[in-house]
């Protein structure tokens, strides 16, 4: 036992050190103003700005779908190949892009829909006419889709592997179709590794300000852009940015709770 | 729907996988509303066959008739045959009555109706009341028993069972066992099992079909199976036995340990290697001197309801079972009457090995990749040779130092030796078995070491 606790322990420290005290000095710079004085006025602030975090969550829940949307497809058919070293090199070519920098990636998407970009010469030489996609909310959508596909797919493409393929065999024996096996057996079973795509790929497009600047033209202030304002930027108030942290914060948590109210496979636990 | 007396028919069928034959033109037909097994060890080919009736496998060739109607190409949705798969297979998203109620809502039927099924086979499986449990909250012997249930809603003209019950502990198999027999009884349906025990075989069968090697060995009844073995494979895997080498002198008359016996088998030519089996419960212990020879106590080993001795008479060592105790080391007779020997065709017809070799030069023999050299005969270099290599000649020997490795394909155990049968095939596509005797236990399927004693080899021109 002694064994176990001491093995433990650099856990404890780098999650009290980096994880709890962090969360804690915000949750106190939520309560106070700048004279250090104890005020609910940064949390009664938070109400003007209704507005940026609907467009927020509008936008990544618009992400997270299209991310799912492409996602589970592609897992599916991952799963159903046979060869294994097919497999490997569908797990590498999925995970590649991971290990560029995520800010070099968002740069080179800029490339692509640029009003002048590729997409758009691509589209003047077969005498297409061009399309107006940077600096729109179709292009932070598509991009963050695109950024964090790979989180998407890697826990469907497990869950989907790790059916067994007694349970499909059962249910043809049972008399359902293809479709029938898919939308009663296959998608439930896959649920778990849906939830925690959907958790990680939510919680990343929500907290996510840089995609929206970049893509976004600027006149799409997004809740991530927000919150480093208040830090970084020339509005420095610190204390409201904390405030309105923890209340995204406990608002990504009680969507990830009403979203796992679907999973119906109990065995498995997820994170959040 | 009209009702056949052949529910299911397999014809020709046959199957391989990886280039590895499983099964070749195999045949079965199998009566309605009786409870059929097929018993055999695994990798015989069994649960192939479930496959192939159920519809998860497709067949190379061959075809499948159910109930008078050929169903080779039709998809598993689509036949009504239920399985009950070896490791339950339940729907882990899914709970009790959910995961039964799966193949009646795929069949749109209402919902009262729905209700009242489950509930019934609920009831029927013993399980009331546990509707709303998910399967991994119930126990081994209850996820069975809904997966029995999930299959027996759908009112299936056949359920396929595929070891439903080797994962469970010895009581609630025995159990289980009893409690499958009367369900298949009340519901009139026939039950196809599958399984590699031979007790359970005979516990519920009201026919076994024994199968080694993707072929059926026999078909009768448990007791025409037990008491009637056509080969010393179904003898030896049903039961303990006593399997030896015997020669049927003439009708009624069969020679074995070194004596010529009086027996109630006919047909066979005479003086005919035949094999014979002596249950150990039909050997009676007598006073010495006043059985049928003597033997001494060579070890005695209690079971519970019986003691099992071996008794070493005329170099054979005879398994006996009996619920008197006899100290080791002592001297008893031996009696068992005519109709207690059973007298089986020999598996394979070699009762020596005849294998054709070419002389290399000579005095160099060489066949199957071994090679020889001979004092005995000036050689005609390429001129062919046959050898005779008596079983006693080989040994067996770790793979490293052996002569030859092959794979070992058949053992038998005779009394004071196994009888192993080595397949082997050469350059030129001749093939056959090797007899080896040994005094060594192996499995079969494994790669095995042989090393032969040339001076016993004799060779023929």
């Amino acid at each position: 036992m002694k064994k176990h606790y001491l093995t433990f322990t650099p856990y404890c420290i780098w999650i009290f050190l980096f994880i709890l005290t962090p969360t804690f000095v915000v949750l106190i710079f939520a309560f106070l103003n700048e004279n250090s004085n104890f005020t609910l006025e940064n949390f009664l602030n938070i109400k003007n700005y209704f507005g940026v975090i609907l467009k927020s969550l509008g936008y990544t829940t618009a992400a997270t779908s299209l991310c799912f949307f492409l996602a589970y497809p592609i897992s599916y058919f991952a799963s159903k190949i046979k060869s294994n070293m097919f497999k490997k090199i569908f797990i590498i070519a999925i995970s590649l892009p991971m290990w560029t920098n995520l800010l070099l990636r968002t740069y080179s998407w800029m490339t692509i829909l640029e009003n002048n970009g590729i997409l758009n010469n691509i589209l003047k030489s077969l005498n297409l006419s061009p399309l107006k996609i940077m600096n729109t909310p179709i292009a932070v959508i598509i991009v963050m889709a695109y950024d964090f596909l790979p989180f998407m797919i890697i826990p469907i493409y497990n869950s989907i592997c790790k059916i067994d393929e007694n349970l499909i065999q059962a249910g043809e024996d049972l008399g359902a179709n293809n479709f029938k096996i898919f939308k009663l057996i296959i998608l439930p079973l896959s649920m778990p590794g849906i939830l925690s795509g959907f958790s990680i790929v939510f919680v990343s497009c929500a907290c996510c300000f840089f995609i929206p600047r970049l893509l976004g033209g600027g006149f799409n202030v997004l809740i991530g852009e927000l919150i480093e304002s208040q830090f970084m930027g020339s509005v420095y108030n610190p204390w409201f940015g904390s405030a309105i942290s923890i209340f995204f914060m406990l608002l990504i948590i009680l969507i990830i709770k009403i979203t796992q109210k679907f999973n119906k496979t109990e065995t498995e636990n997820l994170t959040i | 729907m009209k009702n056949f007396k052949h529910i299911i028919e397999l014809k020709n069928i046959s199957i391989s996988f990886n280039k590895e034959v499983i099964l070749e033109n195999f045949n079965i037909k199998i009566k309605s509303g009786k409870f059929v097994t097929l018993l055999g060890p695994s990798g015989c080919g069994k649960s192939t066959i479930l496959k192939i009736i159920a519809g998860l496998l497709k067949p190379d060739s061959g075809e499948t008739i159910f109930n008078g109607e050929n169903i080779t190409n039709l998809p598993p949705y689509k036949r009504n045959i239920n399985t009950v798969f070896q490791r339950y297979a339940l729907f882990s998203h899914l709970n009790v009555f959910e995961n039964i109620a799966f193949g009646l809502k795929i069949k749109n039927l209402p919902k009262d109706e729905i209700k009242e099924r489950v509930l019934n086979i609920l009831k029927t499986v013993n399980l009331k009341g546990f509707e709303k449990r998910k399967p991994f909250q119930l126990s081994g012997g209850q996820q069975q028993r809904v997966a029995i249930a999930r299959a027996l809603v759908n009112r299936p003209k056949l359920l396929l069972l595929d070891e439903p019950l080797s994962a469970l502990d010895v009581n609630l198999k025995q159990e289980m066992q009893f409690e499958l027999k009367e369900m298949q009884q009340n519901l009139n349906t026939t039950f196809v099992y599958v399984t590699h025990d031979q007790e359970e075989a005979l516990t519920m069968s009201d026919f076994v079909v024994v199968m080694n090697e993707g072929e059926i060995q026999q078909i009768g009844t448990p007791q025409e199976i037990y008491n009637e073995p056509q080969n010393a494979f179904v003898a030896d895997f049903i039961g303990q036995s006593n399997i030896l080498n015997g020669t049927m002198v003439k009708d009624y008359r069969i020679s074995f340990a070194n004596e010529v016996f009086e027996c109630v088998d006919k047909g066979f030519e005479k003086n005919q290697p035949v094999d014979l089996v002596i249950r150990p419960e039909d050997i009676l212990i007598v006073p010495e001197g006043e059985g049928k020879f003597n033997g001494v106590v060579d070890t005695i080993v209690f079971k519970g309801a019986h003691f099992e001795l071996e008794i070493l008479a005329r170099n054979i060592y005879w398994l006996v079972h009996t619920t008197k105790y006899y100290e080791k080391g002592k001297k008893v007779g031996l009696n068992f009457s005519p109709d207690d020997i059973h007298i089986m065709p020999k598996l394979f017809e070699q009762s020596t090995n005849i294998i054709k070799a070419v002389a290399v030069d000579e005095q160099t023999i060489s066949f199957l990749d071994v090679e020889f050299k001979t004092n005995e005969f000036k050689l005609k270099a390429n001129s062919k040779v046959k050898l005779i290599i008596p079983p006693k000649s080989i040994s067996l020997v770790s793979t490293d130092s052996a002569d030859l490795v092959l794979t070992l394909d058949s053992i038998i155990y005779k009394g004071s030796y196994n009888e192993m049968y080595f397949y082997y095939e050469d350059e030129d596509e001749n093939d056959g078995y090797i007899l080896v005797n040994s005094e060594y236990e192996e499995e079969v399927g494994t790669k095995l070491g042989l090393k032969f004693n040339f001076n016993e080899v004799k060779i023929l021109n």
